[in-house]
């Protein structure tokens, strides 16, 4: 009976029989995953080829593989509470299960999701488009990865065993400590994203080395594509906001398991400490979300108007400035929470302050195409359908900095319109237009354009239905995480129209999973290297990319080095072939994952001895790694020759005829 | 792997650039970590509970040797690079060792100094100010105790493998890291004990 004691902390304190049933599909899923692997006999190759790669390409495609299963996972938290909401008095869940759901909805979306959306293409384009031939650290880009997915994996964890954080994303104090939030959730809440968090920070390091350093002969800083700009930003952005958190994270996890004060009602404890801090880190982190989804903007717009890019400078310094005022304005998050006036007007202005730079890039998109040969493939429906939604999300973004008019939209369904009104047309579109823009490089195939287009405008029109109608019940009152609503209040048939808007957008979802499906059987493998007609290096190299990226190393004179190549005459690729130096494939990485995950699940329950054994295995990974002499390996020119006779011989087959495309 | 004899050591390998300025960046990070721990420290040391304050608590001998200690090992360490880049194993190996004594000798008066805490009643639960206190020098303890264990397997390697570019390239980032713990060290002991014992 005491051995059964043991395990009664592993219950859900709240259970459902929609929670029940998840534990059955999980279970399922799991054993049908890890049969059907060993029935194809595929787990050699899955750790040859992925677990243990150091490969930046690979680590990517299983960034994008993961933000996109926690798209869907996000998302179903979503639809729960559309529908919870879409009439009065609903019934389908308790106040209990609405807070979970809201909790996790956001911290999937941003940190494990929005967050492995940006790192595959940062990981995927960086390189690439440097003319380089990894990162500078390809073993710790793979611990990152390892982390993130051990932090993500630990975080959905949460709702089968022990119960899911039900605080909200922000995780306020007093609120999400031990006497409010009883239940193991926000232990999971903090040790997920503790994990994740330093993945996280060891991208940004190795991205900033990376590029600083890495860069084709010839690129200097103001040559590099705009993609590649707005990751070194967003990189610094990280950097310098991350570790805030870190310390944040911990002080909560110590308030929680350790009985310490620092968020505590008592004995000195501030709770409005931690809403400093979680929105020192969390402000600037919308900036690391939505800088590198503009440099996507600014890829996708400049080949598909086929012009350079406008403004190029002041595109350069307005990221600048942006990322320098992010650091400025966290304050703007809790106006209501008794500043007082001075203080709230100077993090007002600082707020406003953004959307001048902002407005410069607008702008410079909206010059790129002026006069433009613009050809309007879904991408480029992303990047034009982003302009005028994303101008919407921003104007109501400077309705709520004003401090005094705050005290209104305050914690109301505004606000959520306001920021899913910038995150999705800005983050998301981005993040699906880059997914059809590069997907023909990584994969081979192009993803079919008609159902690319649909997907599109079921999002849109999906997503101005859902959010639109939060911006006027908002102002009419109707407060943000709350379960339900009387029909009295009116709310009701504008709710209605929101679980329409979002069961478009979720339809829409599905339209990309059919069309990868549609795409995989039907699309034409011979579609060469370039078949967007494309401007920077990523497309000078074959299709698929070769594990070397490059067999000679580009030289670069302008920003646009491969349209200059194709159109005037620059020659990329001079001199001989020389033998490539290669990292060799590790699986200390995934090992290090496995043992986070260990750790951080021993700490969330409190179970000390597994928590410091595992503790002390990641230091004895790290000293193995201290002892270890690994100089990589050679890939000899004659290799190389093979390789690139095999790779070119497909790029000068026939590409399909320009106006089928469009 | 590519060798420029025309530059140190450290410094002579495409990939030792990397992990230099890599090394250099993750510092910028930890400026951060501790900026974000002073804060912490700035904000609530006076919300001191039930428990003492800063001035009953902080004694000035055990803050004076851990000082002295560890500021002799970040000019040790120093040593330790400049006999690195004369090429004299064996100087650059003592050096290093000696570090490393100081460094032990700083960790363990730290330790005596927490006990103490402990038995005048200044506990990691008693307040939010030795909350946020032993958090920020346990932050900084953590660190030297990480360092004693990576100086030592550096120690380890140079005997085993001499002077490679790669081994000097540990040793040196290794430099930069005690370095700038000193520095946090002269910020902990002005910002933290002295203005504790002033005020």
């Amino acid at each position: 009976m005491e051995f059964l004691k043991f395990f009664e902390r592993f219950a859900i304190p709240n259970p459902s029989p929609m929670i029940y049933g998840s534990m059955v599909a999980i279970a399922l899923v799991s054993i049908g995953i890890v049969v059907g692997i060993t029935y194809f006999k595929k787990w050699g190759y899955l750790w040859r080829e992925w677990f243990t790669t150091v490969d930046h390409k690979k680590i990517g495609i299983m960034y994008l593989i993961s933000a996109l299963l926690m798209l869907f996972r996000g998302g179903a938290d979503a639809i729960l509470m559309r529908a919870q909401l879409a009439t009065p008095d609903g019934k389908l869940l308790d106040a209990q299960h609405y807070n979970e759901i809201f909790t996790t909805h956001g911290v999937v979306m941003i940190m494990f999701m929005a967050m492995p959306f940006i790192f595959a293409f940062m990981n995927l384009i960086v390189p690439l488009q440097i003319g380089a031939r990894d990162v500078a650290f390809p073993r710790l880009n793979a611990l990152s990865f390892w982390l993130f997915f051990a932090g993500a994996m630990l975080f959905n964890l949460s709702f089968v065993i022990g119960g899911s954080p039900d605080a909200g994303w922000t995780s306020y104090f007093p609120l999400a400590g031990n006497d409010f939030s009883e239940s193991v959730g926000t232990n999971y809440y903090m040790l997920a994203l503790q994990i994740s968090g330093i993945g996280s920070l060891m991208t940004g390091i190795n991205m900033m080395t990376t590029i600083l350093k890495m860069r084709a002969p010839g690129m200097t800083l103001m040559k590099m594509p705009m993609f590649t700009w707005s990751s070194l930003i967003a990189n610094v952005i990280i950097v310098f906001a991350f570790p805030v958190l870190t310390v944040a994270l911990l002080m909560g996890t110590t308030d929680r398991l350790f009985g310490t004060h620092f968020f505590a009602t008592s004995n000195g404890g501030m709770d409005m400490l931690w809403a400093n801090f979680f929105w020192v880190w969390g402000h600037p982190e919308v900036y690391i979300l939505i800088l590198p989804a503009f440099g996507i903007y600014s890829e996708v717009i400049s080949t598909f108007s086929r012009r350079n890019l406008y403004g190029y400078t002041s595109m350069v310094a307005s990221m600048v400035l942006i990322s320098l005022l992010s650091f400025l304005v966290w304050t703007h998050h809790f106006f209501t929470m008794g500043q007082g006036a001075l203080t709230n007007s100077i993090f007002s202005i600082t707020t406003m302050a953004i959307a001048v730079p902002t407005g410069v890039k607008i702008f410079n998109w909206l010059f790129t195409m002026w006069k433009g040969k613009i050809r309007f493939t879904t991408p480029m429906l992303y990047a034009v359908g982003f302009i005028p939604l994303f101008t919407i999300g921003g104007v109501t973004g400077v309705m709520l900095a004003m401090s005094a008019a705050d005290y209104q939209y305050h914690n109301t369904m505004f606000l959520v319109a306001h920021f899913h009104n910038t995150i999705i047309p800005g983050v998301v579109f981005a993040m699906l237009a880059g997914l059809t823009y590069y997907w023909p490089k990584f994969f081979g195939f192009m993803l079919n354009e008609k159902i690319g287009k649909t997907t599109f405008w079921l999002l849109s029109v999906g997503f101005v239905l859902a959010f639109f109608p939060m911006y006027i019940t908002g102002l009419d009152g109707q407060a943000r995480r709350m379960y339900t609503y009387s029909a009295a209040t009116g709310f009701g048939p504008l709710n209605l129209v929101s679980f329409v808007g979002a069961g478009l957008m979720a339809i829409a979802f599905l339209t990309i999973v059919y069309n990868v499906y549609y795409s995989f059987k039907n699309s034409p493998r011979n579609i060469g290297s370039d078949p967007w007609d494309a401007r920077s290096l990523e497309w000078a190299t074959h299709t698929p990319v070769p594990e070397y990226n490059f067999a000679r190393l580009p030289q670069v004179s302008s920003s646009e080095a491969f349209w200059d190549s194709k159109k005037k005459g620059h020659q990329l690729f001079t001199g001989e072939l020389k033998d490539i130096h290669m990292p060799n494939n590790s699986g200390v990485p995934f090992i290090m994952g496995i043992i986070f995950f260990i750790a951080g699940f021993s700490f969330v329950f409190a179970l000390w001895v597994p928590a410091v054994i595992g503790l002390i295995g990641v230091f004895v990974c790290m000293a193995l790694r201290s002892f270890e002499v690994d100089h990589g390996r050679h890939i000899h020119v004659k290799e190389i020759k093979e390789i690139e006779e095999k790779l070119g011989g497909a790029k000068n087959e026939n590409r399909p005829h320009e106006t089928s495309r469009v | 792997m590519k060798i420029d004899h025309t530059k140190p050591l450290e410094y002579s390998t495409d990939q030792n650039q990397l992990n230099i300025l890599g090394f250099w960046i993750f510092l910028g990070a930890e400026i951060m970590l501790f900026a974000t721990l002073f804060t912490t420290y700035f904000t609530l040391q006076g919300r001191t509970g039930n428990g003492p304050t800063p001035g009953e608590i902080f004694e000035i001998t055990p803050v004076l040797i851990e000082t002295f200690v560890l500021l002799t090992s970040s000019f040790t360490i120093g040593l330790a690079i400049h006999a690195m880049r004369l090429g004299r194993k064996k100087a650059m190996l003592t050096f290093f060792g000696i570090t490393l004594l100081l460094g032990l000798g700083f960790l363990s008066t730290e330790i005596l100094e927490f006990m103490t805490y402990y038995h005048e009643g200044a506990t990691y639960q008693t307040s939010a100010f030795t909350a946020a206190l032993m958090t920020t020098l346990g932050t900084h303890g953590g660190h030297v105790t990480l360092g004693l264990f990576w100086g030592l397997f550096i120690i380890l390697q140079v005997k085993k493998r001499g002077l490679t570019p790669e081994n000097a390239n540990k040793a040196f980032i290794f430099s930069l890291y005690w370095h700038f713990l000193d520095v946090v060290w002269i910020f902990i002991f002005s910002f933290i004990y002295l203005k504790g014992m002033i005020m």
